[in-house]
């Protein structure tokens, strides 16, 4: 059975409805012999058009669904599709193998490349061992022992972002989670070969960035990149529930939004529905835009790499200021 | 260059009617303590009974640190807006301006300590949490490049509750991306960073220039981490043990090198300047 039966967001139940409608005429047809083509065929526009409608107009809140759809490809399914070969690799040798972020080397065309990213889980239980994607600083470190092993090696990395946040958590902050992130970022800023970062579903915050930081930074249609979650956002600001659709569109979290704010590079398209809808086909615009992006970077002098990286952080939302005088 | 225009802008001497609330006497936060607000002052607003520090604000924080009349400050004129166009963050920022006689959360600036020239930057809690949104970032990023550019040593006294400022979204994060990677630039040439970490560091400032010095001083009892306690107690459903994120646990735990009163934070910074001098 299709995926998203398992699993309906609220609004797409208006499309649910329609199918089952369309299902239950069908069977009539098989079964008595009732002629309802014209009945069938009526519907099966209206569905079109529903669906049209609905999904060419989400709204940042759904696009939030989306991004957090429990069917949304994840990190190792993208992997197993995109690359060729691949290996998995472990651990960081100070304390774990963090489940939350995987690791490992992987091979397509021509090109070999280094590639982390967050790891949600498929079931419940997978869930609980990779910690819903959100990751101890052994997660951060562990990506960072790889980092260095790309440099070494000259090799460029691929980063898939999908969490909802460094996770929370008594060990995790004795183990010093902000101290694993930000050394993250300083990594990454020096690092001499080409990062493309692609955020696959959520892009939760200073979880997010910690193997975030690179030369170009790609976005699925429907995924997410927030501060904060529109449910904290809403907490804080309006001590209020019922505000998070409100406050999913003020924090400007869409591709569209963070490609306008020049934050982004580019928007990787979902099929229509959302990725979870045709996973080979959304892992197969992922590869493309990831060999175009090697292509233009593999040339470049490490120094103008690492300068210009400096540089795009630096000019990130300037035009957005004021400018005294 | 452009946007930043050094100005010889001698810090004022620092109005006690801003951080110091009406009245003769304050009420310890801590202990109850009813203490005389001239012997508050003179404690550089430590109760004398149990030692807990009170918010300072980053005038009066230069003012402690630094040699006197020493500070020359870098004035941006890149300021505030509302990029996002985010509901009501004007006001806030109004509102933040007037209760703390700045015009944003951090002040940067080179002066000197002990005779020593060093780059300096202090960010102010009490201005929206000390929260680092794109002028934040930018000044950080500034006086981390004066720095290496001028080969002084930098120091940072963070005072940043929230860390990354909610208001301008992800710019805001993107702001952590950018002072990381001034500051690797930094110390990969050579330069020497001490943070100095004060009540409370949290977020998006622990989790990119707050938790990266050379040395790591902290003020007895301030809140460092990465989650706020909240967050982490709805989390993980379970009482926080004591003292958890507070500077004395960060350094059983080996994430900073020193808890130092405020009393003895410029004597320490002296020290250290000293020791490790090129």
């Amino acid at each position: 059975m299709d995926q998203r039966n398992r699993y309906t967001l609220d609004f797409e139940k208006p499309l649910i409805e329609l199918e089952n409608k369309i299902q239950e005429l069908m069977g009539l047809t098989e079964k008595e012999g009732i002629d309802v083509k014209e009945e069938i065929k009526h519907l099966e526009m209206r569905l079109k058009n529903l669906e049209q409608k609905i999904f060419l107009n989400l709204t940042p809140w759904q696009r939030v669904q989306l991004a957090r759809h429990p069917a949304r490809p994840k990190t190792l399914t993208l992997i197993d599709l995109i690359f060729d070969e691949w290996l998995e690799l472990h651990g960081d040798r100070l304390f774990s193998d963090d489940q939350a972020i995987v690791t490992g080397l992987g091979k397509m065309n021509e090109h070999r490349v280094v590639w982390m990213g967050h790891q949600k889980g498929e079931s419940i239980k997978e869930n609980l061992s990779r910690n819903f994607g959100m990751a101890h600083p052994e997660g951060y470190r562990k990506a960072k022992r790889l980092m260095n092993l790309a440099e070494k090696c000259s090799l460029p990395v691929v980063s898939f972002i999908d969490t909802p946040g460094a996770y929370p958590g008594i060990e995790a902050e004795q183990r010093g989670q902000a101290e694993a992130i930000a050394a993250n970022l300083e990594k990454m800023s020096q690092l001499k070969v080409p990062i493309i970062v692609i955020i696959i579903g959520e892009g939760g915050s200073g979880g997010a960035l910690g193997i975030g930081v690179g030369d170009k930074l790609l976005m699925l249609e429907n995924a997410v990149y927030s501060v904060i979650s529109p449910e904290g956002c809403a907490a804080i600001l309006w001590d209020d529930q019922n505000k998070i659709e409100e406050a999913a569109s003020a924090l400007k979290l869409t591709a569209n939004d963070l490609l306008k704010l020049d934050i982004i590079d580019g928007i990787i398209p979902e099929p229509q529905g959302g990725a979870q809808r045709d996973v080979g086909k959304t892992a197969n615009n992922i590869k493309k835009a990831i060999l175009r992006e090697l292509e233009a970077l593999r040339t470049m002098p490490v120094e103008e790499l690492i300068l210009r990286r400096k540089i795009g952080y630096r000019q990130m939302g300037k035009t957005r200021g004021e400018e005294n005088g | 260059m452009g946007w930043l225009e050094k100005t010889y802008n001698r810090i004022k001497k620092v109005k006690k009617k801003i951080d110091v609330p009406d009245g003769l006497w304050t009420k310890c936060a801590n202990c109850s303590e009813i203490v005389y607000n001239k012997t508050l002052d003179e404690n550089l607003r430590v109760c004398p009974k149990c030692n807990y520090h009170f918010y300072i604000g980053a005038c009066y924080r230069i003012d402690i640190t630094l040699d006197k009349d020493s500070f020359f400050q870098y004035n941006s004129t890149f300021n505030s807006s509302n990029p996002l166009n985010f509901p009501e963050y004007e006001e806030k920022l109004k509102k933040a301006e007037k209760s703390t006689n700045l015009d944003e959360a951090a002040l940067i600036g080179e002066g000197k300590i002990g005779g020593r020239e060093v780059a300096i930057t202090v960010t102010d809690f009490g201005f929206m949490g000390g929260s680092m949104g794109l002028v934040v970032g930018e000044r950080i990023a500034t006086v981390v490049d004066k720095a290496l550019e001028k080969h002084l040593p930098l120091i940072i006294i963070s005072g940043s509750g929230g860390g990354a400022r909610m208001q301008e979204g992800v710019l805001s994060l993107m702001q952590m991306a950018k002072v990381s990677a001034s500051l690797a630039e930094f110390k990969t040439k050579g330069g020497l960073y001490i943070s100095v970490l004060t009540h409370p560091t949290m977020g998006g400032a622990m989790a990119s220039f707050a938790s990266r010095g050379d040395i790591i001083i902290a003020e007895p009892g301030a809140l460092l981490g990465f989650a706020g306690p909240r967050v982490i107690k709805q989390t993980i459903k379970q009482q926080i043990p004591k003292g958890f994120q507070r500077s004395e646990s960060l350094l059983k735990h080996g994430m900073i090198d020193l808890v130092v009163d405020r009393n003895n934070i410029r004597s320490t910074l002296i020290k250290i300047l000293d020791f490790l001098k090129k």
